[in-house]
């Protein structure tokens, strides 16, 4: 038993056809998303080295604390929602593969569109996110002068609090922060909109019957696992920038 | 699903592609076949003649800014013609010669080493000697040549513009890059710098998925990976290490980006630039460098592998001896490619990092010396008692392994940080590095063209200005860099624009002299290369059918016909048999990998 399992080991690598049993396209997208995890990698390990080494930080639930629509102090309750978004679009993307095996093109369009949804609504969520920070602006104290800014690569209103005319005001925070959580965030909405238009694709190739003449839904799996890579590294952003 | 199916789609393509290319009535218009092609064979000629012309245009910076070093207080009116105000009045102008300096090491390390040198052999080699029709994905294979290509427009585009090419050196090194106002090179040139590293870094990834994935999932019936050819085992680590480096460049250059037209701050801190305080603070240009050298460091053995490999192929063949230690070879690519992930901060020991922290780089620095020692006797084993044939290729090979001995000893020096304080960015560091990585891979590169040159175009080079070209490029690389190590000792600066002005320094003018006037020898010698190159192309002696496997070799690309199609092989691809070295085995000379395993044989 066991020498016949080794010699089917061995048969693997003996050319011929895949070692892995997977197909050259698949295989080339796991080396790219390993590829592209290190240019995450790089910008989250910036930031860590940058983050640490400033003796202040902004709170995040000072931020991140407003929801569209709603005045009340509601901190990290919007991008919770951003995240959960995400997340289920990628069970909905579960959900195409599955039906792609099942050879089901109605449902693998369904499917794909309720993906292609959810990245936009994510997307959306993003932009409005964004806005708020760089329009809504807060007091900040500069050189003894009150002064109102908003969130962006270049000022931060979220610094440490002083006493200024009897009250608290805020000076100017670290300008690291602005620059990563644009960058990053950035970077990665960047890689959910090329999702996007991924899919998008997938969802035209799907309608034109492309798959089902070719017998197998394998393109929109290899759309799927850069999705769920685009949800993975999310996750990271998520924790680094808003519960860290 | 039908899993089955999916596995299987490959294969049958690549079998129709075959079929396509050797039935003659198939057509390809011009541009199918010379522009956008998708052959890799077309493909690896295309970055081959791409990464020359780079090569003249990197070789000639090198002449120009030696002149100024050899001659400082002398002036050379045809400057002016050819550069105008750069070079007013016959001198060159020292922002300039900055530039030059900069464009030199970053058209030489990335164009030619890397595009140049892993393009062109990667995408030739591996599909033939693997065994496959074509790489895995030939379309983006084709998108990996015209990234690369659309860099090299941007790149060379930064040449003309009004404030001149990047000029903060190679490592681009904030704040003097990400200042606008610090330099004039720092201006539109740094960010067409930036945009032509990022397209090339597009390139590289295609490149390498594609490589990586060939090799994995397209071998031939009975190639196990431990038949391969040593080539392909270095293009296979070359593109590894690609993959997972060029990323953190890019981060790298994504944020410089930033930093200079965004107002981030990222890589600045509190600086004072004509007379203004600048708002950023917070940054760190440590940072970049941390960032830069996490690929800076791997690219010297993206370079320098695939040299390897080639020199591996050509010494084996050439001794008509198998390659000596395989195993050994290929654990030794394996050692380097993880060791040289973990010593990049032996770049920056003067930077101010915690000595302690150094002395962990130290360590795996000098650990990289085992591999290379390794590669280095299984050479010299291999060359040993061997019947060995001086072809052009097979004298650059050991060429190679001369310089890679000469550089890498003083590698020994350098990685000691202690060491290093004395001789960080001196000349003993220029000496180290065009040894080692530059001119050893270079003549890894001339040992290739020269090797497969008749299965790439189909004719033989000329063997006479081979030679010529041979020596006098041997020897001028060692009469050039050899007095380098000297004046590095004796603390002698790099990138300085004049030396005179030192009286410590003064003692080198003419050593400084006769650098320059071997230099220019060795740049006038590389056009018998290019010419025989060219020539041969178009009037050199024919391949024949007959006589289609030139150096008697095992490996399958000499299976091929003389004048291969799209598509390799006519008929079925061959199944292989046995590994890529079996010269002088039981009284025969050598044995083709396709050849089955005889009934009597004797164990290799």
């Amino acid at each position: 038993m066991e020498t016949a399992l080794a010699q089917t080991k061995q048969q693997r690598w003996a050319g011929g056809k895949s070692p892995f049993q997977v197909s050259y396209g698949k295989l080339m997208m796991w080396y790219f998303l390993l590829s592209d995890s290190f240019t995450f990698g790089a910008f989250l390990i910036s930031y860590g080295a940058i983050r640490f080494s400033q003796n202040f930080w902004v709170d995040h639930n000072a931020v991140f604390n407003s929801f569209p629509g709603f005045e009340a102090n509601l901190p990290l309750a919007f991008v919770s929602l951003m995240t959960f978004i995400l997340i289920f679009s990628s069970v909905t993307m579960v959900m195409a593969v599955h039906e792609g095996h099942k050879m089901n093109q109605k449902g693998v369009e369904k499917w794909l569109i309720l993906t292609i949804i959810g990245g936009l609504a994510f997307l959306g969520c993003q932009a409005i996110e964004w806005t708020h920070l760089i329009t809504h602006t807060h007091e900040v104290l500069v050189d003894g002068v009150i002064q109102h800014w908003g969130t962006t690569t270049s000022h931060n209103p979220w610094g440490p609090h002083v006493m200024y005319e009897g009250r608290m005001v805020a000076t100017p925070g670290p300008v690291a922060f602005g620059g990563y959580f644009f960058g990053i965030t950035g970077f990665h909405g960047f890689h959910v909109t090329c999702g996007v238009i991924l899919n998008i694709i997938m969802l035209t190739q799907t309608k034109m019957g492309v798959f089902q003449r070719r017998g197998h839904y394998e393109m929109v799996e290899k759309a799927g696992l850069y999705w769920h890579f685009v949800d993975l590294v999310w996750v990271f952003v998520f924790l680094c920038f808003y519960l860290i | 699903m039908n899993h089955e199916e999916v596995l299987h789609e490959q294969p049958l393509v690549v079998h129709d592609l075959g079929h396509e290319a050797h039935d003659h009535h198939h057509k390809q218009s011009f541009i199918t076949h010379y522009i956008f092609s998708q052959d890799h064979k077309m493909i690896s000629h295309q970055f081959l003649v791409t990464g020359i012309i780079w090569a003249v245009i990197g070789g000639l910076f090198s002449v120009l800014f030696r002149l100024q070093l050899g001659y400082p207080d002398q002036a050379f009116p045809f400057l002016e013609d050819i550069l105008g105000r750069w070079a007013k009045g016959g001198r060159l102008d020292q922002e300039f010669y900055y530039a030059l300096v900069t464009m030199h090491g970053t058209i030489l390390v990335f164009f030619v080493l890397t595009a140049g040198l892993s393009g062109t052999f990667s995408n030739f080699l591996i599909p033939l000697q693997v065994g496959a029709r074509d790489m895995a994905s030939p379309f983006l294979n084709m998108l990996s040549y015209w990234f690369f290509f659309s860099a090299s427009v941007v790149m060379f585009s930064s040449l003309f513009v009004q404030t001149g090419p990047a000029s903060g050196g190679w490592t681009i090194y904030p704040p003097l890059s990400a200042l606008r106002d610090a330099m004039d090179g720092s201006k539109t040139g740094m960010d067409l710098w930036l945009i032509s590293i990022a397209l090339f870094i597009v390139s590289t990834l295609l490149g390498g998925l594609n490589y990586i994935v060939t090799i994995l999932n397209m071998r031939t019936k009975g190639m196990f990976m431990t038949r391969l050819p040593l080539t392909i085992w270095s293009f296979f680590f070359t593109a590894v290490l690609g993959v997972l480096t060029f990323p953190v460049l890019l981060s790298a250059v994504v944020l410089l980006l930033f930093d200079r037209h965004l107002g981030t701050s990222f890589y600045l801190s509190d600086i004072f630039i004509q007379g203004k305080i600048l708002p950023n603070e917070g940054g760190s240009p440590i940072l970049f460098q941390h960032l830069f050298w996490f690929l800076g460091h791997p690219e010297v053995y993206i370079i320098a592998l695939p040299a390897m490999g080639i020199t591996s192929e050509v010494i084996s063949t050439n001794s008509r001896k198998p390659i000596f230690g395989y195993m050994a070879m290929v654990g030794s690519f394996f050692a380097i490619a993880t060791l040289s992930c973990l010593v990049w901060a032996h770049h920056m020991f003067v930077t101010g990092m915690n000595p302690f922290l150094g002395s962990v780089f130290v360590l795996f620095t000098l650990l990289i010396a085992v591999p290379s020692a390794i590669k280095v006797f299984n050479w010299l084993t291999t060359l040993w008692k061997g019947n060995i044939i001086f072809t052009p290729a097979m004298l650059f090979a050991i060429g190679f392994v001369s310089l890679f001995i000469s550089g890498g000893l003083t590698g020994i020096w350098l990685g000691n940080s202690a060491l290093d304080m004395h001789l960080h960015d001196t000349y003993f560091v220029i000496a180290h590095f065009h040894l080692v990585m530059g001119v050893a891979s270079m003549f890894g590169m001339f040992a290739g063209i020269y090797h497969w040159f008749p299965k790439m175009f189909g004719r033989f080079m000329n063997n006479t200005l081979a030679y010529l070209h041979f020596w006098i490029t041997m020897i001028g690389a060692y009469l050039i860099f050899w007095p380098m190590h000297y004046e590095g000792l004796a603390g002698m600066p790099r990138r300085y624009y004049d030396f005179s002005n030192w009286e410590s320094f003064k003692q080198f003018e003419g050593l400084n002299q006769f650098i320059s006037i071997v230099a220019i020898i060795v740049f006038f010698t590389q056009f018998l290369f290019i010419f025989n190159f060219f020539y041969s192309i178009f009037k050199g002696r024919k391949v024949t059918e007959a006589n289609k496997n030139p150096w008697h070799s095992t490996t399958l690309e000499w299976t091929t016909p003389a004048h291969p199609g799209h598509g390799n092989w006519i008929g079925e691809i061959p199944e292989v048999h046995r590994w890529a070295y079996d010269y002088s085995k039981d009284g025969r000379d050598f044995i083709p990998q396709t050849e089955p395993i005889g009934e009597n044989e004797s164990p290799h």
